[in-house]
């Protein structure tokens, strides 16, 4: 009990000095994370809505597939980006190994199915409430997936919000390919990974309540900004 | 000259859904002007009969037979849903919308999304979330939107079936108007008496075929068959 209070003290006093290296790695793992989602979400959103208004043969493998992948183990996420980017690896050459980039990389494959398949289930629903209307219309299937991404915004968001969350607090695959370098790829959730070994449960629980307090601020700002629960608008 | 789509043949269409016959054969003529109102007990195919006509369905059997090449048809029809579907924008963007999917400039059909939401009572709503209006005031963005694109034929699956008198009137009136442009009007109801204001031909359906056809005037006076003269007085036909 004694260390979550000194946890939460450290926390406070991370964040009142605005200590630098905690200001470091909090900004690199904004910019790991938002970067990831941001790529995710150009992927999984049309993937998603792409799912649901066409129907091919193989269609619920596909989908099958994607929610099976919302669980894929980061770990091994992080083992088979290694094994590619390492020097020996098919994409050894770029060179691009314990590098913020190579993290990224790594989110982007953990975070895009669990993207792609909220997105699915979202714009599915809206789907079968414009169906009728949309094609009455003489849409094009570019159109109608257009307008589902636009009108079911709201849920997307909420998909895109989860993508962040699942990345800002992963830790097996960006320790695998970031290599906790400081100064270089260390972030908050490879930091508390580092700290608990050396023992600093302090240190590593205020680093935990700034991971917390940055994944509810981050939340918070994106619906404010979009308006999400004001009532008589979309 | 732009060219009618009308007539309108339906040849032995029949509509089927996993094996089972919907409606059919039907045979058809949708002439080139006026107002059809589909009559018929629940069940008897009205909604599918509006449906196969404006494309939503395709027939099983038989064929739908326009003036004009069909790929030609579908910007020339439009629908109105007995539970209209409101999409999650403003009044101007839904109606809006109809525009801008047919290549309309955004900026020139938010205009006149405005012009006809004026004209179909909605001028005090542009900026309301759609799904926020009254089930009247839902009706007449469904119609605003169907009509913004001039179709030659609306086709309406009882637009007035959860509405009161007043919001029923407020539709006829709409429709009359619409009539008025030379916009041929399609639509199913159950209300005989707003049929017998709208109609100029009945078309009577019963168990998925239609059961007789003719003026409205004739229909409403002497009935053909004794379905359409017991469903007439009010007596449940099966």
């Amino acid at each position: 009990m004694n260390e979550i209070v000194e946890g939460l003290v450290e926390a406070a006093r991370l964040i009142v000095v605005l200590d630098p290296e905690l200001v470091e790695i909090t900004l690199r793992s904004l910019q790991v994370t938002i970067t990831a989602v941001v790529i995710a979400a150009a992927i999984g959103l049309p993937l998603g809505a792409w799912l649901a208004v066409n129907r091919f043969r193989s269609r619920r493998l596909v989908i099958a597939l994607l929610n099976a992948l919302m669980g894929l183990p980061p770990v091994v996420v992080g083992l088979i980006v290694y094994v590619i980017l390492s020097r020996a690896g098919p994409l050894g050459v770029l060179g691009l190994l314990f590098t913020p980039t190579a993290m990224i990389i790594a989110q982007v494959i953990i975070v895009t199915p669990l993207i792609a398949s909220i997105a699915h289930q979202a714009i599915r629903d809206l789907w079968s409430e414009y169906h009728d209307l949309l094609i009455s219309l003489n849409t094009t299937k570019r159109q109608r997936v257009a307008t589902l991404l636009w009108d079911a915004r709201r849920a997307l968001l909420t998909a895109c919000l989860a993508g962040f969350g699942r990345g800002i607090g992963e830790v097996g695959a960006i320790m695998i390919v970031g290599g906790n370098i400081d100064n270089a790829t260390r972030v908050l959730t490879t930091a508390i990974a580092l700290e608990t070994g050396k023992g600093n449960f302090a240190l590593a629980l205020g680093l935990g309540f700034v991971l917390i307090a940055l994944a509810i601020a981050v939340n918070l700002l994106i619906h404010s900004l979009s308006r999400t629960e004001s009532s008589a608008t979309w | 000259m732009v060219s009618s789509i009308l007539p309108l043949r339906v040849e032995a269409a029949e509509v089927k859904r996993r094996g089972t016959r919907l409606i059919g054969p039907i045979d058809l003529t949708l002439g080139k002007t006026g107002v059809t109102i589909v009559l018929g007990p629940n069940g008897s195919g009205k909604t599918t009969l509006l449906r196969l006509m404006q494309g939503l369905e395709r027939p099983a059997h038989g064929s739908l037979v326009w003036s004009i090449p069909e790929a030609e048809v579908r910007t020339k029809l439009a629908f109105v849903f007995q539970t209209p579907t409101m999409m999650r924008r403003s009044v101007t963007d839904s109606i809006a919308y109809a525009l801008t999917v047919a290549g309309t400039k955004r900026a020139e059909a938010r205009k006149r999304a405005r012009e006809i939401a004026e004209q179909v009572g909605l001028g005090h709503a542009l900026d309301r979330s759609a799904g926020v209006l009254s089930g009247g005031e839902k009706q007449k963005l469904a119609l605003a939107r169907a009509l913004i694109r001039q179709p030659e034929i609306l086709f309406l699956d009882e637009p007035c079936a959860n509405l009161d008198g007043r919001a029923t009137r407020e539709i006829e009136i709409i429709l009359t108007d619409a009539k008025s442009r030379d916009t041929r009007i399609v639509m199913s109801t159950h209300d005989l008496g707003q049929a017998a204001r709208l109609a100029d031909e009945i078309v009577f359906m019963l168990n998925g075929c239609v059961h007789e056809t003719g003026p409205a005037e004739r229909f409403f006076s002497t009935p053909e068959t004794p379905e359409a003269h017991a469903f007439l007085n009010g007596q449940i036909v099966e």
